[in-house]
């Protein structure tokens, strides 16, 4: 896929007042006049609150710290993470398949997204509510296949996980990312074969989904 | 086996409580202050004695790298960098760390830092790890909050402060320099190599790039003795190990296991063997995507260290062992591989850029057998003059696997291609 601008572009960008306090305070990691430095940062969070990137808030963010629009654009067509295309309004897909997810499943899990959202990667669904693509290593190889959504990991994947997962978002709930077979992180699914002695006192969920739950913004945008 | 009590990761699960009252009754943040008394030196010999090898894939000697920082002061800020941006496919240990034991590399961000006399260290976590850098940043506020970090950091007398920063889908800045071009806010496009870091790094500043993994294992090892880290594993490869095993195994996982285990017994007592049992098993890749692949023939005797897989013309990179077995179409497997190569070159060197989309091109074309045999001599004959002559090594690790496929599976190929000339030539009978 082309790393363009989208060719609609809305007329303008502004932080929210809460991600612009977020963004100074991020500004401030950097040693006096490297402030550059947190390009990528600020342009993941204005498209945390759009969820998509557009060039105003490319523009935008290069304005805030005084560096060249160019150098910003540069950053932003280089970093794949950047979605300078609308991705769809609830969920964009993101399957993992490089070698390991390759050889677990995750051409069938593709075949799930272009049955159920879109016969292309990047495409909308007939709805607008999702898209996907096919995305490179997300290193989280020994719970093959995954996907991203969002912020989190759903791992573990089968094709009907994968398709009640997207039922899911479709119907407004956010099904709990992590694990979909029943592991709690990257133990042997037959259970652990080091460390046991903590295992029979471990919380509901690992660290990770754990925090997901407790915050309920994997899709959601960032507003500060 | 390596015993619970030689871990160095007893939270690699998340079990148990991963903020600072779990670290802390754990082991960690235990005595950090009286390791800092001993001074800089004393750290950075020790590190050295442990024999510890840089855990993020090249195995460069970790206590060695240290000591490249200038010696006299010249008035310029020194950084330590932690490169947290693990990509390289396979592999998802340092993952485990950063979510369920971040204080281990927080602990040991401070006892770097202050050997080679650094005030600042920035973590550059993968854009795509969101809850990790969440998670990883709240273990910097409790750190902070408890005194451990900041002015006086653990009451040690050094002040030291950590920055977590992110980056946003690009493999290449897993390469050190393409790191610190990264974290100046440009695109990640490696850098020529002299000057290194330790003179001209992050702003033109005396900077050490280590792994996560290498970095956190330096508090345990600081505090049970380069002489317990030494002990396990067998010369020049010591120490405990993170694997992460994946693919066609029973049960994949994630452990931390002694540096020299045998690969079967890795496989067979962690991960339930391979799927169909040990005589299914095809080939294994044994240090993430960049080393050649090992066929499984070479698998019953395989050692997992630097220097055994080296001999083998592989590699334990970074541990990352991804198990393949008879059921996969190994041309293919290694084909995404090379497609992943093409996706990820950023374009600065022509021989990685064009070498790794033509690669990607004719490894398409060997998958399906629509080649000619002489192809794959020219192959091998490309992917040696994309190696070594780019400036860092993703051309390199576009290289191997094919080689190491053509090098273990050529009959594979041939026959592949040789079944589809027979097919055209019966259809046109």
């Amino acid at each position: 896929m082309r790393r363009r601008f989208h060719e609609i572009q809305p007329g303008s960008f502004a932080f929210t007042a809460g991600n612009l306090a977020w963004a100074q305070r991020q500004m401030g990691k950097y040693p006096e006049g490297r402030q550059a430095s947190a390009v990528i940062p600020l342009l993941m969070r204005a498209q945390e609150q759009e969820g998509w990137l557009s060039r105003p808030a490319v523009e935008y963010v290069a304005d805030m710290l005084s560096i060249p629009h160019i150098r910003a654009y540069e950053v932003a067509t280089f970093y794949y993470m950047f979605q300078l295309h609308p991705v769809g309004s609830v969920a964009h897909l993101q399957i993992c398949g490089t070698t390991t997810c390759m050889i677990c499943g995750a051409e069938e899990l593709i075949e799930i997204c272009r049955r159920k959202i879109a016969p292309h990667p990047h495409m909308l669904s007939a709805d607008g509510k999702f898209s996907w693509e096919e995305v490179e290593c997300l290193g989280a190889c020994c719970n093959a296949p995954m996907a991203q959504i969002g912020k989190d990991y759903y791992e573990d994947l089968t094709p009907d996980s994968l398709a009640g997962i997207i039922d899911g978002f479709a119907g407004g709930t956010v099904p709990r990312p992590g694990s979909q077979n029943g592991r709690f992180s990257c133990e042997p699914a037959s259970g652990a074969t080091t460390l046991r002695e903590s295992e029979s006192g471990r919380p509901a969920d690992n660290a990770a989904v754990a925090l997901a739950l407790l915050q309920g913004d994997t899709v959601a945008r960032i507003e500060g | 086996m390596l015993q619970d009590s030689d871990r160095i990761f007893t939270n690699l699960y998340g079990f148990d409580d991963g903020g600072l009252a779990g670290a802390r009754r754990r082991g960690h943040w235990d005595g950090t202050a009286g390791l800092i008394a001993k001074g800089p030196e004393w750290i950075v010999e020790e590190i050295k004695q442990s024999g510890l090898r840089g855990r993020g894939g090249a195995g460069f000697p970790t206590g060695l790298k240290w000591s490249f920082m200038p010696k006299s002061d010249d008035g310029r800020p020194r950084y330590l960098v932690v490169n947290a941006d693990e990509s390289e496919p396979g592999t998802c240990k340092d993952r485990e760390i950063m979510r369920h034991e971040p204080h281990t590399l927080l602990e040991g961000c401070l006892l770097a830092g202050f050997a080679m006399r650094a005030q600042s260290a920035y973590i550059y976590i993968r854009g795509e790890y969101v809850r990790e850098r969440e998670l990883l940043q709240a273990a910097i506020d409790e750190a902070y909050d408890a005194g451990l970090l900041g002015h006086n950091a653990a009451g040690s007398g050094w002040n030291f402060e950590i920055f977590l920063h992110h980056g946003a889908g690009a493999y290449i800045c897993g390469e050190e320099t393409a790191l610190l071009e990264s974290l100046e806010g440009k695109k990640g496009m490696p850098r020529m190599k002299p000057p290194f870091p330790a003179v001209a790094g992050l702003y033109g500043c005396p900077t050490t790039v280590n792994n996560v993994e290498s970095i956190a294992v330096a508090p345990t090892i600081l505090r049970r003795g380069a002489q317990w880290f030494a002990g396990i594993g067998r010369p020049r490869n010591s120490g405990t190990k993170i694997f992460a095993v994946s693919g066609h195994v029973n049960n994949p996982c994630v452990v931390e296991e002694a540096m020299s285990i045998p690969l079967r017994e890795l496989i067979d007592r962690h991960c339930g063997g391979v799927r169909g049992g040990w005589d299914n098993l095809k080939a294994v890749i044994p240090g993430g995507s960049s080393v050649p692949c090992l066929p499984g023939g070479l698998c019953d005797e395989a050692l997992m260290d630097f220097d055994w897989l080296a001999g083998q013309k592989s590699g334990l990179g970074t541990a990352a062992v991804i198990v393949m077995d008879k059921s996969t179409d190994i041309v293919r497997a290694i084909w995404r591989l090379s497609k992943f190569y093409k996706h990820e070159s950023c374009g600065q060197c022509t021989p990685c850029r064009e070498g790794a989309g033509w690669m990607m091109r004719v490894m398409q074309r060997l998958v399906t057998g629509e080649a000619e045999l002489e192809e794959i001599d020219l192959l091998y004959e490309v992917s040696k003059q994309v190696e070594g002559h780019t400036i860092c090594a993703l051309g390199d690790a576009a290289a191997w696997p094919i080689q190491g496929l053509i090098r273990h599976f050529r009959d594979d190929i041939e026959a592949r291609i040789r079944n589809r000339k027979a097919d055209l030539k019966a259809a046109a009978e």
